[in-house]
């Protein structure tokens, strides 16, 4: 198998699952801590609450995507690249999405941290 | 951050690594899937060690949706990334896959990112929640 095709599915995989993640976190965020929402409405409310929320359903979605995307790359190249190396680019993309989409603080030590995790995993691809 | 979130945060880390592991080990028994027959992907859906990779998949998922509930994505990533140093080395000792000295490099470099986020805040500080549409500058 080509490494072109193990690198554009690895990019798919990468978009697919940062859009995944902040879709999910901000459903998350919206929803609350879920351990509180327990203890006062029960696992059934929690569960319901979680699963009619659309921006859950759409994270659901693009995580699909990337899931059979691993899947399928998973197949041909090995576990301790694949996996990774699209964590690596996730984390970089994520920290931007999260900025530009959840406006969270992303402070100097969280830039810092995501570049070393970003580095560190590029390393463990190589 | 009290020991039930870190608890929460190990949970995320190892669920996600050995289900990693049992998704590789079942896809090299499937065999490599091309582009003409992707449908065969749902079909490896049945292999036992997949099925097995999914379920911890799911128990992971659990675990990440309640941490993204009280922390932040930018928080909750790289503090969990000690999955990757977990993934390595059940790759070395299940798989037999090969781990070279620029792997290692890796795994230090990783787990430093992950020492120095879990040594800051949780999540954003929100004085107004229903307002957090119109910004969160501090």
């Amino acid at each position: 198998m080509s490494v072109l095709r193990t690198w554009s599915a690895i990019a798919a995989i990468v978009l697919s699952s940062t859009a995944g993640d902040v879709l999910l976190s901000r459903a998350m965020r919206q929803i609350g801590h879920v351990g509180e929402l327990w203890r006062r409405q029960g696992l059934r409310a929690v569960l319901k609450t979680i699963a009619t929320h659309p921006s859950f359903l759409l994270a659901l979605f693009f995580m699909a995507v990337s899931f059979f995307g691993l899947l399928a790359v998973l197949s041909w190249a090995d576990v301790s690249l694949v996996v990774p190396a699209t964590a690596s680019l996730a984390y970089a993309t994520n920290a931007l999405a999260a900025r530009l989409f959840l406006h969270e603080r992303v402070d100097r030590r969280r830039w810092l941290s995501a570049l070393l995790v970003c580095a560190g995993v590029a390393v463990l691809a190589t | 951050m009290t020991f039930r979130k870190y608890l929460v945060l190990a949970a995320i880390i190892v669920f996600a690594s050995v289900g990693d592991i049992s998704l590789s080990y079942g896809m090299k028994r499937v065999g490599a899937i091309s582009l003409a027959r992707w449908t065969e992907l749902f079909a490896a859906v049945l292999n036992p060690w997949v099925a097995l990779g999914i379920v911890l998949l799911l128990g992971f998922f659990a675990a990440y949706l309640s941490a993204l509930s009280w922390s932040d994505l930018t928080y909750v990533l790289p503090a969990t990334s000690l999955g990757y140093v977990l993934l390595a080395l059940l790759s070395v000792w299940l798989l037999g896959e090969k781990v070279s000295v620029s792997r290692w490099i890796g795994i230090l470099l990783v787990s430093s990112g992950v020492a120095i986020v879990t040594r800051g805040p949780s999540a954003t500080h929100r004085h107004q929640p229903e307002l957090e549409s119109a910004g969160d500058q501090p």
